[in-house]
């Protein structure tokens, strides 16, 4: 498995449970289960460009 | 729309009219300790079939995939770190009690993919003890 495969399952599981348990309504849960999911990913792939951009 | 959703799940089932939601009879910790017992479980007693089979999905599924990533299930606390996964990996409820009985999880992280299968083990956990909470506070009214 890769990393970036990891990230995703690892974002993907834990959106739905944030957004099932954050929120009060379906439209509102997957609403807020999508904004955790990219904001999960997006601070992976930002935090590892960073990262990289460092150990050069 | 949350009325809506609740009168078709059923969620309030015993409460009379007029009475607030939190004045239901019966063991109100019960979807909090199912819950924890069994992810989703909690939400099942409360009759949210769909909020308990995503939950239940998601944290088993987490779970299943950090044991086949060969995370590790912390069995003692040596020290605060092992102290901390341990209390994340007893979130898990009856997962954690099964599968260490069954001997499932390595004992030392020798892989790489290893430390993050840990850390799906730990995270299935504490995501297992907010879904319980939410039954609890779907089971005392505080959420619709």
């Amino acid at each position: 498995m890769s990393h970036f495969l990891a990230v995703v399952l690892f974002a993907f599981f834990a959106s739905i449970v944030f957004g099932v348990t954050m929120r009060d309504t379906p439209r509102r849960m997957i609403r807020y289960g999508i904004y955790c999911f990219v904001l999960f990913v997006g601070a992976a792939i930002v935090l590892s460009w960073l990262m990289f951009l460092i150990a050069r | 729309m949350a009325t809506e959703e609740n009168k078709k799940t059923g969620a309030g089932q015993g409460s009379k009219p007029g009475s607030k939601p939190g004045s239901q009879q019966g063991f109100v910790y019960l979807p909090l300790i199912a819950g924890w017992l069994v992810p989703g479980a909690g939400h099942f007693l409360l009759r949210k079939w769909g909020r308990g089979a995503l939950l239940s999905a998601s944290i088993l599924g987490m779970f299943v995939i950090g044991l086949a990533m060969q995370g590790k299930l912390y069995a003692g606390a040596h020290d605060i770190l092992h102290l901390l996964g341990l209390a994340g990996d007893l979130g898990n409820g009856l997962l954690y009690i099964f599968s260490r009985m069954l001997g499932l999880g390595a004992d030392q992280v020798q892989v790489t993919t290893a430390d993050y299968g840990t850390c799906f083990i730990v995270v299935a956990g504490l995501l297992n003890v907010i879904a319980a909470v939410d039954a609890h506070n779907l089971r005392t009214g505080r959420k619709a």
